[in-house]
């Protein structure tokens, strides 16, 4: 039976599993951090740029999925964070927009700024846009501070019609003064890194940067596992946001989100089997000099990986967007997502998902039947 | 509504209209070029003629180029209705939100995974899944333009919907009444010609500069023919599709219709201004100062396009707020004070209906939902002060909609002394037409903003037709804050944009042989 209840569950999957994809492609911007200090001259640099060049686009297409389908199942989180954390989301776009036409732009003469500036866009783009996105999901643990009051439009409200109210003039920028938003913050954006040298691993037929990246796994490697055990365990042993299943109150509770994980047996066994996955997918590449697939199961396991831990943020009775100046303001999957018609009519329209993941995967293949090498960014047509 | 809201949402407006207008530089070219470089890449194929595969990859090269930018302005576009309209997005979400989501799905991974293999795949994959993909890329363009096209659509003439009180939302309950919606489908062919033509004119300017320079002359008449062909057949449909809209505007936006042709006193047997110049004098709607100058009218016209009779009743604006004139419906129009009082009964009943449930005053409750009903047709009214509030800028629609037919008129002609000159004359040696052409690619720019700028200025204040004014759709966010990403976007995208240009200009300097 496929009730109201059910489709905002199976929203909040997409949207976990949305959210993994899109952390799992950061490897895009991952790799635009490190091309000053992973190449040593233009033609590696041009290599790199070229690998990743055709790649920026999922990426970026599916951080608009993201958005859009954030807007269409959960409205309430898209009006009240978008509306709201004005900064950290306007400059994580800013950075994109950097991104866009920098792969393009910067090797074509008449550009008018110089390479050089279009890949500092790139770098931008690649520290910024990972290190804010952990900072803006670390507050979906952390909280965010706002308040709603859908009948402030009917003029009830005491600040004027609007229905989502931002309570810090900072406008999203105080998320970083939180040091566990900033622990996610820097996981994510050591982890980018990571997985851009795994990816780097697998793609390239040039053996310098194929060494210098396993190299750069370790180093990058350290730290993501550091930050990110200091933002999970302070997780799941801090207090989290619990909703009452009757009353629907909004309280604090401690250890949450472990409690979510015991609750949820199959998902904490996936999230550990993800972590595994890391793992495995670095340590083999560092160890093994002639493994080339790490980025295969790291890939993997982070979708897995942050798929769950979306998952525990929404499921089991937990607000995931939750308000840390006003509880009962706290986004539920119940209280911000669409009718339950929009959810059933758009839940057809995710059947296409799978088609679109066969022909990504097809072209995907279709392209890297060989290996990435210098001579032949000329003869594929297109080159950066 | 104060002050500061007022400034801010003005600023959020420029924000929406700034990078609304530079996305839809960049838009339309790709779209139209995709077309284009599918239909030569396809005769390359059919052909096995190198010189086709030539063309072909010139254009793609000047293509990625403009979907750079145009991918970069189109980021903004869709999260900027959560950072800038959030009331809007919590209002009308379960329904807007739908045709954004499914243009991610459907159209964006359709364009940005076969336009990988466009580019990096000539050697990479066979001939035909190449051709393929190419014209996936320009479906991919064009689906993302349906959807989007569908929610503007939406915003102009809301259906499929229906008001619930304890979410306060419009929630959908029809999601085809949404997508064949009449207004959707003329507006999406009236935008996706209008790409087309605005690429049919680029690419003839480009090679009329070949043919002044006389070089790569076999390219240029072999593109020319393309572009013509191309941009005679979609100026047509462009008339055809406007009239469509045209007659849509005037069924469910009469407002827009009569600031798009300066109408104030509405008549039996109105006449289409050809031509006319405004009157500046003009101040208010019921001054009685004539608002033009000057015109030229086609008598009739308006009220056969219109309405499909020669005389048949258009209500000017002070018609429309003075109200009392019989609608097409049969009944009579409300006057703006009527539908304002009727508005205030709207907000104060979903006020009172939260109120009596908070009080659990159930009966109370369901009596309030009743008046909600009955009067929320004029619900954003409510939020009106004067009858001003509902006159959108006049002098600003009207040479918008007149200057852009004027263009849409000369490329009809345009493209006709083209195909004359490339089939029945040496258009190698007409230098006064290669030049025409050049310098006419600025006019399908130009006529494609002005378009919009129809459209979305038309149809102040409202971001839903009659149930949400721009003011109360915004977001919570003070001026200073808006005004600063104001600053930040113009200037990112206005260097952006010149840098995309010479990058252009230098590519078709350099030409296909080099590419």
């Amino acid at each position: 039976m496929i009730t109201y209840e059910f489709l905002q569950q199976y929203w909040w999957f997409i949207m976990s599993l949305l959210g993994g994809l899109l952390v799992f492609l950061l490897f895009v911007q991952g790799g635009q951090s490190m091309l000053g200090s992973l190449s040593k001259e233009e033609g590696e640099k041009r290599l790199l740029i070229n690998a990743l060049g055709r790649k920026w686009e999922y990426t970026f297409t599916t951080l608009v999925l993201f958005g859009g389908a954030f807007f269409a199942s959960f409205p309430l989180f898209y009006s009240t964070s978008f509306g709201g954390a004005y900064w950290a989301w306007m400059i994580l776009l800013f950075c994109f927009v950097l991104q866009a036409v920098s792969y393009e732009f910067q090797s074509k003469p008449g550009n008018i700024f110089g390479p050089k500036v279009y890949r500092l866009f790139l770098f931008l783009n690649g520290v910024l846009a990972t290190f804010l996105l952990g900072v803006v999901v670390g507050t979906f643990f952390t909280g965010a501070e706002f308040s709603v009051g859908k009948s402030n439009i009917a003029g009830l409200g005491s600040s004027g019609f609007v229905i989502s109210q931002w309570q810090n003039p900072l406008h999203g920028l105080e998320a970083l003064a939180n040091v566990r938003n900033l622990c996610l913050g820097f996981a994510i954006l050591f982890l980018a890194r990571t997985q851009a040298s795994l990816y780097f691993v697998n793609r390239l037929e040039h053996e310098v940067l194929e060494k210098r990246s396993r190299k750069f796994v370790l180093y990058n490697g350290v730290p993501f596992v550091v930050f990110f055990l200091i933002f999970l365990i302070w997780t799941l042993l801090g207090k989290g946001y619990a909703v009452d299943s009757a009353s629907k109150v909004v309280s604090l509770e401690e250890m949450k989100y472990l409690h979510n994980f015991i609750d949820m047996p199959l998902v904490a066994i996936i999230f550990v089997l993800g972590v595994v996955a890391v793992l495995y997918g670095i340590l083999r590449t560092v160890f093994q000099s002639n493994f080339k697939k790490g980025i295969w199961y790291s890939g993997v396991g982070t979708v897995l990986v942050v798929t769950m831990l979306l998952l525990i943020t929404g499921y089991n009775n937990t607000a995931y967007y939750p308000s840390s100046v006003d509880l009962q303001s706290s986004l539920t999957l119940a209280n911000s997502s669409s009718s339950e018609f929009t959810l059933s009519a758009m839940a057809v329209v995710s059947l296409f998902v799978p088609v679109v993941l066969a022909y990504i995967i097809y072209a995907w293949r279709a392209l890297e039947k060989k290996k990435l090498r210098l001579e032949d960014l000329e003869n594929d047509g297109h080159t950066y | 509504m104060d002050l500061l809201s007022i400034t801010a949402t003005n600023w959020a407006r420029a924000q929406f209209a700034l990078t609304a207008g530079y996305h839809w530089i960049f838009v339309p070219l790709t779209i139209g070029l995709g077309l284009i470089m599918a239909i030569m890449e396809s005769l390359y194929v059919k052909t096995g003629d190198e010189k086709w595969k030539q063309t072909t990859k010139f254009w793609q090269k000047i293509f990625g180029i403009n979907f750079a930018i145009g991918v970069a302005t189109g980021i903004i576009q869709e999260f900027q209705f959560g950072t800038n309209w959030s009331n809007y997005s919590w209002f009308v979400g379960d329904i807007f939100g739908a045709p954004l989501a499914i243009e991610g799905i459907i159209a964006f991974f359709l364009e940005a995974t076969f336009i990988t293999i466009m580019f990096f795949g000539w050697n990479r994959v066979s001939k035909k899944v190449h051709l393929m993909s190419t014209w996936l890329v320009f479906v991919g363009a064009t689906l993302s333009a349906f959807w989007i096209l569908v929610a503007n659509a939406w915003m102009q003439h809301p259906v499929g919907m229906e008001f619930n009180p304890d979410t306060v939302r419009n929630e959908m309950v029809d999601f085809w009444a949404v997508v064949v919606s009449p207004v959707a489908y003329n507006k999406f062919l009236h935008a996706l010609f209008s790409c087309f033509a605005v690429a049919a004119s680029f690419v003839a300017g480009v090679s009329g500069w070949y043919l002044l320079k006389k070089r790569n002359v076999d390219f240029a008449v072999r593109s020319l023919k393309i572009s013509s062909i191309v941009g005679l057949a979609t100026f047509i449909l462009i008339a055809v599709t406007g009239d469509g809209s045209a007659y849509e505007v005037a069924q469910k936006q009469p407002m827009k219709l009569a600031a798009m042709e300066g109408l104030y006193e509405g008549k039996e047997g109105t006449g289409l201004v050809a031509i006319g110049l405004l009157n500046n004098a003009k101040e208010s709607y019921n001054d009685n100062t004539d608002p033009y100058i000057a015109k030229i009218e086609i008598p009739k016209m308006l009220s056969f396009l219109g309405y499909r009779d020669m005389n048949a009743f258009v209500p000017g604006i002070k018609d429309i707020i003075d109200g009392g004139y019989t609608l097409p419906d049969g009944t009579t129009a409300l006057s703006f004070e009527e539908r304002k009082a009727r508005g205030q009964i709207a907000i104060q009943a979903l006020a009172d209906y939260h109120v009596a449930i908070e009080e659990g005053r159930n009966t109370d409750a369901a009596n309030h939902e009743l008046i909600l009903k009955e009067n929320y047709a004029h619900f954003g009214y409510g939020y009106l002060e004067t009858a001003e509030d509902m006159i959108p800028d006049v002098p600003l629609t009207f040479y918008s909609f007149h200057l852009m037919v004027m263009i849409g008129m000369f490329f009809i002609l345009f493209f006709m002394i083209l195909l004359f000159f490339l089939y029945k004359k040496d258009i190698k040696n007409t230098r006064w037409l290669q030049y025409a052409a050049l310098w006419t690619i600025p006019l399908s720019f130009i006529a494609s903003q002005l378009g919009w700028i129809v459209a979305e200025v038309g149809r102040q204040p409202w971001t839903i037709q009659d149930i949400l004014p721009v003011e109360v759709a915004a977001s919570a966010v003070s001026a200073g804050n808006i005004t600063a990403t104001f600053i930040m976007f113009t200037l990112v995208f206005t260097g952006l944009l010149i840098a995309e240009v010479t990058i252009m200009v230098k590519q078709i300097k350099k030409g296909p042989e080099q590419n």
